[in-house]
């Protein structure tokens, strides 16, 4: 009896030694790099605007400005697994934004994920991958954000489920999932290969979507830019890598810049989330940064193919041509080549050829335009057919355009649709 | 009595659309409905405006010339400047229906008043009347309002912002002809309930607020029963002494080239 009560104490005081150390790592701060590269006095206008392309490059605002409102000031509602997030206000307002902040403590929360007071920040904020800036472009970064005209609108708190809602907890998370460091150049590689991956892998956080996350959110829920559902928003976003079929391997150098930059390419368009992403950041690279993802993006070796499954029945396949021919073969051609970069391909498109059919299917439901860029400001659209077409149409249609012109993906259930429908 | 329990669900419809509940999103979309043609032209060639406006044209009709279905309205021959202002309240959340939201997330001002531009010169016929059952008593409340409004209550006549023709008064009051008396009805009732906003002060939430619900099934029922001469175009601007300001009415145009 003595000996379990010894064995009962002694593995209490191991795990919470074990909890401890955890603790410890979750919360410790990487002190590399603390010198601030700023001189006394007003950051140089070179700076802020270095800092501007960041924050395009970053996408800040896709957080921190809620459509048609103040720039910055907060209040976008990120939906996850976990409860809604509201990206707060960041704007140079001392009381309600980061106004009161220094040079140390925006590189805290870019570089450590924590607020000027230690508290630790969730990581829908992507500290994760902005770990990786070094502190001139974080401070940068931040000599741009000062210059935003101050907003006092309060931040929204969180509302998250418990025990997300525990930010202590977020120690246990770091300890496992994140680790502070700035980004090391690869000497056997290329100065733009290395641009492309920091880019990649820092400021302009692909991963995030990009990269399937585990259960506890962390990107470590499959192959690096692997593809994945970005639960929150309903939407696949497909693999980076060099699959032939699934992800970049058929796609140039070109073209890949060509869709960071204007929004639409030979190869397709941008659509749903990505919308966004090019209005609000990518379509702002300069044409070095946009050829430099593109060359490192085209480096990326292809993942496993995954199997697509038995193929769809013939019966099934024929209601979907007819639905093709009625709908869609007027734009996207009888051959799915579409035409140009106003009617996207479909032959080879990696929103139809998706593991997951849902891109298609939402793009059929909803329709959608490509966004509006310097280079493409009058973009074409996509009608949405979720008025016209019921779920058992859409399966059939997307099935169709999932499995023909070499073509080949899961066939897509009614069920599926109503799903969407639902989101 | 009927016909405002028809005109308030017609409204409370639109609200669940907005909401985008499949189950109650209009129309609900039947196999039969499949074997229909496409509503878009027979020939589109790419890099066209009517390429660009395939999107808006597949529920509203060829040349915006409403929907098969009364649930999508005309947009042919609209003012340019109410057209514009509707797609930038439905952009920015002011006017709320989701599909329409997200079609237009991603474009800027200077191109959705081109896309207005577009519908605003299309002139396509209108067709007759669908005449609902109403009773005459409805009909002539209806009339009443329409022509002479209702000074008791401080409620202003169609005539006298909407022109005498109830074609509109430029630069951005839109004609209340051609349009199903279920839409009508919907939109006066999204006004009632503060659902659809326009610009401040916004005298059409003001003058709604002003109607019963009988006298919007009233309104509704009668302009929907009557025809379209051509040619149908809005007064000239200024040329009517408007009972209530209107924001709409010097609403700011884009800034040509101006981003969102």
């Amino acid at each position: 009896m003595k000996r379990l009560l010894i064995g009962v104490v002694g593995a209490l005081v191991l795990a919470g030694a074990g909890l401890g150390v955890m603790y410890a790592i979750g919360t410790r701060d990487d002190t590399a790099a603390q010198v601030s590269s700023v001189a006394a006095g007003d950051p140089p206008e070179a700076r802020i605007e270095r800092g501007r392309y960041l924050a395009r490059l970053g996408n800040c605002a896709a957080c921190h400005t809620v459509a048609g409102g103040q720039a910055y000031a907060g209040g976008t509602a990120i939906p996850t697994a976990f409860g809604t997030l509201y990206g707060p206000n960041i704007s140079s307002d001392p009381e309600h934004g980061i106004g009161s902040w220094t040079e140390d403590d925006f590189w805290q929360a870019l570089h450590n994920g924590k607020a000027p007071d230690g508290t630790l920040l969730y990581p829908a904020f992507p500290f994760t991958e902005y770990t990786r800036m070094p502190r001139d472009d974080a401070d940068a970064l931040f000599a741009f954000l000062r210059t935003v005209p101050a907003s006092d609108q309060a931040s929204r708190p969180h509302e998250l489920a418990f025990p997300y809602d525990q930010r202590v907890l977020l120690a246990f998370w770091r300890a496992l999932y994140f680790k502070a460091g700035t980004w090391v150049a690869d000497a056997t590689q290329s100065l733009q290969w290395d641009r492309g991956r920091y880019l990649v892998e820092g400021p302009a956080h692909c991963a995030a979507c990009h990269t399937a996350r585990n259960s506890l959110g962390a990107t470590t829920g499959g192959a690096p830019l692997g593809g994945a559902m970005i639960e929150g928003l309903g939407w696949y976003a497909p693999p980076l890598t060099g699959d032939d079929a699934t992800g970049l391997g058929q796609w140039s150098h070109a073209d890949i810049a060509a869709l960071l930059t204007t929004g639409v390419s030979a190869r397709g368009a941008a659509a749903g989330p990505m919308v966004e992403v090019v209005a609000g950041s990518t379509q702002y690279l300069s044409g070095e940064d946009a050829d430099a993802i593109a060359q490192y993006l085209k480096s990326l070796p292809a993942g496993a193919r995954a199997n697509p499954g038995a193929r769809p029945s013939q019966a099934t396949m024929d209601i979907g041509a007819q639905r093709y021919r009625q709908y869609c073969a007027q734009c996207h051609q009888a051959n799915g080549e579409g035409s140009g970069t106003a009617w996207p391909p479909l032959a080879g498109n990696l929103s139809v050829t998706a593991p997951s059919p849902i891109n298609a299917i939402r793009v059929v439901l909803d329709g959608g335009y490509a966004p509006s860029t310097a280079t493409n400001p009058r973009p074409h659209g996509m009608p949405p057919y979720g008025q016209v077409l019921n779920d058992n149409d859409i399966a059939a249609l997307t099935t169709y355009i999932r499995n023909s012109w070499g073509n080949e993906a899961s066939a897509v259930t009614s069920l599926e649709v109503k799903r969407a429908r639902g989101q | 009595m009927l016909l405002v329990l028809a005109c308030q669900c017609a409204a409370s419809m639109q609200n669940a659309a907005a909401q985008s509940t499949p189950a109650a999103a209009p129309p609900t979309p039947v196999t039969a409905a499949a074997s229909d043609q496409s509503t878009l032209p027979a020939t589109l060639r790419p890099n066209t405006m009517a390429a660009r406006v395939a999107a808006c044209t597949a529920c509203h009709g060829e040349q915006g010339r409403a929907g098969a279905d009364g649930y999508y309205p005309r947009l042919a021959g609209k003012p340019q400047d109410y057209l514009y202002q509707q797609l930038l309240h439905f952009r920015d959340g002011d006017r709320i229906y989701r599909p329409m939201t997200h079609l237009l997330a991603p474009l800027p001002d200077a191109y959705l008043y081109e896309i207005a531009g577009y519908f605003a010169a299309q002139h396509a016929p209108y067709p007759p009347p669908a005449r609902g059952p109403a009773s005459s008593a409805l009909l002539e409340r209806g009339r009443l309002l329409t022509q002479q409004g209702d000074p008791a209550r401080d409620v202003p006549a169609c005539v006298a912002c909407h022109g005498a023709r109830l074609s509109g008064l430029a630069p951005a009051i839109p004609g209340l002809l051609g349009l199903p008396r279920d839409y009508i009805g919907a939109q006066i009732g999204s006004w009632r309930g503060d659902l659809r906003r326009a610009a401040a002060p916004d005298c059409m939430a003001e003058v709604s607020k002003r109607l019963t619900p009988e006298d919007v099934a009233a309104v509704a029922a009668w302009l929907s029963s009557l025809p379209v001469t051509e040619p149908y175009v809005p007064e000239a601007a200024e040329s009517l002494s408007l009972p209530l300001a209107c924001g709409s009415q010097t609403f700011p145009m884009p800034v040509t080239g101006g981003a969102k």
